[in-house]
């Protein structure tokens, strides 16, 4: 039976380290943790970064393609946090974590999960800098690339 | 039918959120879409293009060519940028 993936969307920042702990916790199937966290970079003179989000829709997107990352790959576990709310460079901004018996299914699924939330996931970012003037961030075609890759058949 | 808005379309609409009610006409997204223009100034602004505009019906992602009705809830949105 797949892992039952966590999702949360949230203001407050999160602990790698506990929720590393929460995917091992009185198991000894893991073989072994892949994660992605990813920074505000100060890019530009860069202040902050203020992400908005859909609320309800943003969850159970969230969810949906963490449980295609558990069918797809024989994950023991998967946790995705995403942060909204303003947040300034050096603080995180999403947490990708899975837990697998061998490195390659938990790797590629935390690319492959990585790599859709930049593309599939309603999260806007608009970038304040610090003379006051703000910008909403434009999609990249970059992005869309990596996340075809993941197309099934692809 | 509710309208929701995010990010710069819900700057220029000037608004996150509507109730609106268009006539039987309006079927789908583009329909919606097209009806909306002549809202308000706002509106017209931030439909001005819509190949930059994405759209959901029922916290669904879809496109232009998707049914809209009564009740629905429909989301009007850039491009997303997360992660």
């Amino acid at each position: 039976m797949p892992a039952t993936p966590v999702v949360r969307v949230q203001e407050a920042g999160f602990d790698l380290a506990v929720e590393s702990a929460l995917l091992t916790a009185g198991r000894t199937d893991v073989g072994g943790l892949a994660s992605f966290v990813g920074l505000c970079r100060a890019d530009d003179g860069l202040a902050a970064l203020v992400l908005e989000h859909y609320p309800g829709m943003t969850e159970r997107a969230l969810a949906k393609i963490a449980a295609e990352a558990c069918a797809r790959w024989p994950l023991t576990g998967c946790t995705v946090v995403h942060r909204v709310g303003r947040i300034v460079p050096g603080e995180p901004i999403v947490l990708v974590l899975t837990a697998s018996a061998h490195r390659t299914a938990a790797l590629e699924a935390c690319a492959f999960l990585i790599d859709w939330l930049k593309t599939g996931a309603p999260f806007w970012k608009r970038e304040e800098f610090a003379d006051g003037a703000t910008r909403w961030v434009e999609a990249k075609a970059t992005d869309d690339a990596a996340a075809a890759r993941w197309a099934e058949g692809a | 039918m509710q309208l929701l808005y995010f990010g710069w379309v819900r700057q220029k609409v000037g608004c996150a959120e509507e109730q609106v009610a268009p006539p039987d006409s309006v079927r789908d997204v583009a329909g919606l879409i097209a009806w909306l223009v002549a809202r308000s100034p706002g509106h017209a602004a931030a439909f001005a293009d819509p190949r930059q505009i994405r759209a959901a019906v029922n916290q669904d992602f879809c496109k232009f060519d998707h049914p809209v009705a009564a009740g629905d809830e429909v989301a009007f949105f850039p491009p997303v940028t997360g992660g």
